[in-house]
Formats: structure tokens, sequence, C-alpha cells
């Protein structure tokens, strides 16, 4: 079909706009691109010269920042192993059994995961690792985490598993497999690519959060990389800006290279909007 | 967060499950265990602890006393209610951080630029997505720091720019305070409503909008007459979710540490500096509550549009 004059000026409009828009987007963004690799960094946006790693190699010379990358790493996959875990054999169990009441769980978990933020929730949260004895461990954050993340996760993996037909597992369980091992054998592979996206998405939450850490730990050595990042500030309270540019940049990178994963994989779709 | 309803009745047809009710319990308990503990203990606990004077530090740390509603009574006192720094000021601070940043700015723009991406050529489209779901899922201390030096006021991007366009600078995190992190949390969420939207937008017939093509209809007649009816349900889920995750959220600490003199102290800040800093766990549980309440409502309205798309 032929443009119209008026219609190509509109589209022309329209593309215009929506460069604006997306430039606006990343005018914030602009400096983390040059900061990192310009050893006499400040606040202002510059072209470094000459562009270098220096500082990175501070960044990794430093043992406290790069123990704390691995505390971040620690808690984000001990944490998606067990949302990963749980919430698979949960959301098969809600999917596949006939227990009684499973309606009124799922509901009552949706409400409850809706309502009790990490927010509103930080008070009891702190009372009840307190209590537990786990004050300033990687359990306390894992496993808190494992609980916010568990809901949703659940739900997501119980969609997967409802549009997976019935059929292959009844057929391997006439082919004399126990319900469990159709699970294992014939249901686990089905279900991965479900699973990869509920991980990466609770990786990425657990990776980049800052407010449960904060609160739930107190040494240096356990602190995760959100945290830590604040310890590149001078005793005068001011930023050592060349440090945390790039600091900055390695702690984002794991978070980009998933995305850029799953979008290549799965395209880029819901997963990530969801957020405890 | 998934809107799929619960079915109310299971098909009783036949009586055959591929898990029996043991096994199905046994997958269950992991992770019932870890949301009981986590999620339904806390509700039911910060509810308890809200009755009681219990402290981080001291006597009644250990021994917390029985206080009834000495603590709501304290957040809702009429005499300091308003008076920045107070419970009252930081929920009037809240709702009005919600509806500009998250109803207004959002939505609005979630909503802008999806509509325009529909129409732009594919690396228009691509670049503009990029920034924008950047935006959204870097993590929240980097953002942050980027706004700091973004925001700075002798070399930051934001007054450089001003400066090349002959405008006064201005050191916006100290005057400005507010409307820094409603602007600061549209940029950050608004990822979030351009793709529901976009995908909503998707799903309308192409033959729809080529035969108001046809009939000569403009851009935003078609938006008017056809786009916006027919994704009516999704602007709903989209406004409920995005108002509940504003309302809770806690990223503008990391910019302006809930300052200066308590202006950017969301409800969610109010709370942590309540509990942490003045270490008044028993108030700072009470807060939790009146959060979690309002946060029971939105849902509630959430469930309940849910369940009657599943009927319909």
């Amino acid at each position: 079909m032929k443009l119209t004059i008026p219609a190509f000026v509109g589209r022309i409009a329209f593309s215009a706009l929506a460069a604006l828009i997306g430039a606006i987007f990343a005018l914030p963004l602009l400096w983390f691109l040059f900061a990192p690799f310009n050893a006499r960094a400040e606040l202002g946006l510059a072209l470094p010269d000459p562009w270098t790693l220096n500082n990175f190699v501070t960044v990794f010379g430093n043992s406290y920042a790069v123990q704390a990358l691995w505390n971040s790493f620690i808690q984000a996959v001990g944490g998606v192993i067990l949302v990963g875990a749980a919430a698979t054999l949960a959301a098969y169990a809600l999917s596949r059994s006939s227990i009684p009441g499973k309606g009124a769980v799922t509901y009552i978990l949706l409400l409850f995961s809706s309502v009790v933020s990490g927010s509103a929730a930080m008070v009891p949260i702190f009372l009840i690792v307190s209590a537990a004895g786990l004050m300033d461990t990687h359990l306390a954050v894992i496993l808190t985490f494992a609980g916010g993340l568990l809901p949703t996760a659940m739900f997501i993996l119980r969609d997967f598993i409802d549009s997976i037909p019935k059929s292959y597992e009844e057929s391997a369980m006439v082919a004399g497999a126990s319900p469990v091992q159709a699970f294992f054998d014939v249901a686990l592979p089905v279900i991965r690519p479900g699973i990869v996206v509920v991980v990466v998405w609770g990786f990425v939450n657990i990776w980049g959060s800052f407010l449960i850490p904060f609160i739930l730990l107190r040494s240096d050595s356990n602190m995760p990389a959100s945290v830590a990042i604040y310890s590149f500030y001078s005793e005068a309270g001011t930023p050592i800006v060349t440090l945390l540019a790039a600091y900055s940049l390695i702690y984002s990178l794991p978070v980009i290279a998933l995305y850029l994963f799953v979008s290549w994989k799965f395209g880029f779709r819901f997963f990530g909007g969801i957020k405890a | 967060m998934t809107t799929e309803p619960i079915e109310a009745k299971p098909k009783k047809v036949r009586n055959f499950a591929l898990l029996s009710n043991r096994a199905g319990a046994a997958f269950l308990t992991p992770a019932g265990l870890l949301v009981s503990v986590f999620v339904i203990v806390p509700f039911f606990w910060v509810i308890f602890v809200s009755f009681t004077n219990r402290t981080l530090l001291g006597r009644t740390a250990l021994n917390p006393e029985f206080v009834g509603l000495a603590n709501y009574l304290s957040l809702f006192d009429p005499a300091t209610f308003f008076q920045r720094g107070q419970f009252g000021f930081s929920l009037i601070l809240t709702t009005q951080f919600v509806l500009a940043s998250a109803l207004l700015g959002q939505a609005l723009l979630g909503l802008l630029l999806a509509w325009l991406i529909q129409t732009v050529p594919p690396w228009v489209k691509r670049i503009t997505e990029t920034f924008v779901i950047a935006a959204w899922i870097l993590p929240e201390v980097v953002i942050g720091f980027a706004w700091f030096a973004f925001l700075d006021r002798d070399q930051g991007t934001l007054n450089m720019l001003l400066e090349g366009f002959g405008l006064p600078k201005g050191d916006f995190l100290l005057q400005q305070p507010f409307w820094v992190i409603v602007v600061f949390n549209t940029w950050r969420g608004a990822a979030f409503s351009m793709m529901l939207f976009n995908s909503a937008f998707s799903s309308i017939p192409p033959s729809y909008f080529q035969a108001a093509d046809v009939a000569g209809a403009s851009s935003w007649q078609k938006f008017r007459d056809i786009g916006l009816p027919l994704i009516r349900g999704h602007i709903v889920t989209d406004l409920i979710l995005i108002t509940m995750w504003t309302f809770n959220t806690f990223t503008p600490f990391l910019l302006t540490n809930g300052g200066p003199s308590y202006r950017t102290e969301l409800v969610s800040i109010y709370n942590y500096r309540v509990a942490f800093q003045d270490f008044q766990f028993g108030k700072g549980a009470a807060v939790g509550v009146i959060m979690m309440l309002i946060n029971l409502a939105f849902a509630l309205v959430y469930l309940s549009i849910g369940r009657k798309k599943k009927v319909r």
C-alpha cells in the first residue's frame, strides 16, 4: 500500500518521538558507559582520555569488593536452587494431583504473596530470623528470599505445567513407571524451560536486592555487592567515583548477560515484570 | 504474578490424578514450609508485635510488654499527624507519589510507548525498548548511583545539558526532592507498563486496524476507538499492579535517604527509620500492619477482577 504524505509525515513524527523518549531514558545511564574506563572519572559526563582498565584492576585488587561479589553469588545461587526445586515440586503437585483444598491454597498464597511485601514485613522478618539464630548468615538471606519468591514462582510454573498434556506422563505410567518416576524422567525434562525462566527471574531479583541483606546482615564478610558498594565512599562521605563506576558495571554484568540470554532463548516477555 | 484465578470446582469427571494425594502433599511440603515461615507467619507476627513496646535494644528487646493500641495512637496522634517526619505526612506523600509516578507517569508513558512502538521501524523500536528495559532490569543500587551522578549540581549530565540549552542549573536533590523521586520512579518502572500494553495491543486482530485504515482513521482515532477499549482489562491490571509496587518500593531511599528533612520519606522508608534507626519495633510493626492492610485492599480488588474475567 502506498503511503499518503500525511501518513508518511506521521510515521516520521512517531519514530522521532519514540527515539526521543528512548534517548531520554538513556541519559542517566550514559555516564556508566564512560566513567568505568576513565581513571580520572568524576560525576560529570566525560570521554575517557585515555581509555583504561585501571579502575577494574583496583576493584579486583580490593579483597572486600571481590568477597562481596562472591557473597552475592552465594546468596543468589542458594536462593534460586531452593526456589527452583521447591516451586517445581509444588507446582507439579498443584497441577497434577487432586489434593483437597488445592484451590483454597492457591488463593491464599496469591493473596499473602501480594500483601506481605519486604518493606511492610521488615520487622517480623528481622524478628523471625533473629529468633531462629540466623542473624548475619547467608542462610538468612537465602531462606527469606526463597519464601518471598516462591508463591510467584509456583504460579509461573503451575501455568506452565498446566499447558503440558498429561498424556506424556500417562503413557509412561502405562509402560509401568511409578508416578514419581514419571515426574522425574518424563515431566521434568519437559518442564525445564519453565524452570530456567523461574531460576533466571529469581537470580536477578536476589542479586539486585538491597533491603533484605541490608537488614539481616551485619558483618562485612557476609555483605553482598548491593550493600558493599556503599563502602566505596571516602571518610568524608563522598563517593570514590572511579571505583564505584567500575564496580557497578561488574555488578550489573550478570543481570545484563541473563537478560540477553533469556531474550535470545525465549524472547523476553513477562517473567521479569514480576517483582517480589 | 499470575492473574489466573482459581477454579472453584475441579472437574470430577474421572477420579484419576497422576499424583496420589500422599505424593502431592509431599511435593508441596518444602514450598509450604518456606512460604509459611517467611510469608504467612510474618503477617501474623507483625500484628502481634504492633501491640507491644518491643525495641531493638535494651530491656524491652527481651521482655516486651503489651501496650494495647498505644503504637497506633501515637501514629495517628492528631497533634503531630501531619508534621514532617510523622506518619500522616509520610502517608500523604506516598499517595501523591503513587498518583504522580505510577498512575500518571508509568502508566501513561508506558501506554504512549507501547502505542508508538507498534508503528515505528524495527530498529527504532529495538533501541527505544533497550533503554527503557535497561532502566528497569539493572540493580537498584546501580540505578540509584547513576541518578546521583546524573543529578549532581556541579558536573551532572542533567545540569550540563541545561547549561547547554542556556537554562539555569539546579541542585534538584535539595530543591525538588519529591519531583526527583517521581521522575525517577517513572523512569525506573515504565518498562513494565510498556511491555504489558505492547502485548495487549499485539493481541488485537490486525484486521481491525486495517479496516480503520481503509476508512481513513488517524492514529489517534485508532488508539481511542479501537486500541484503548480493547485493552481496558489490561489497563486495570496494570494500574493495580504498579500501584502496589510503587506503594511498597524502597528504592528512592538509595537516592535520597528519605531526605532532605523527610521530604521524600515514603511509608516504606518511614517504616525502616522507625524500626531500624529509632529502634522502635512495636511502632514499626504498626506501620507494617497498616501497609499490609492497604496492600490487602488492592489485592482483593485485583483477585476479584481476575475471577470475574474467568467467569465471563
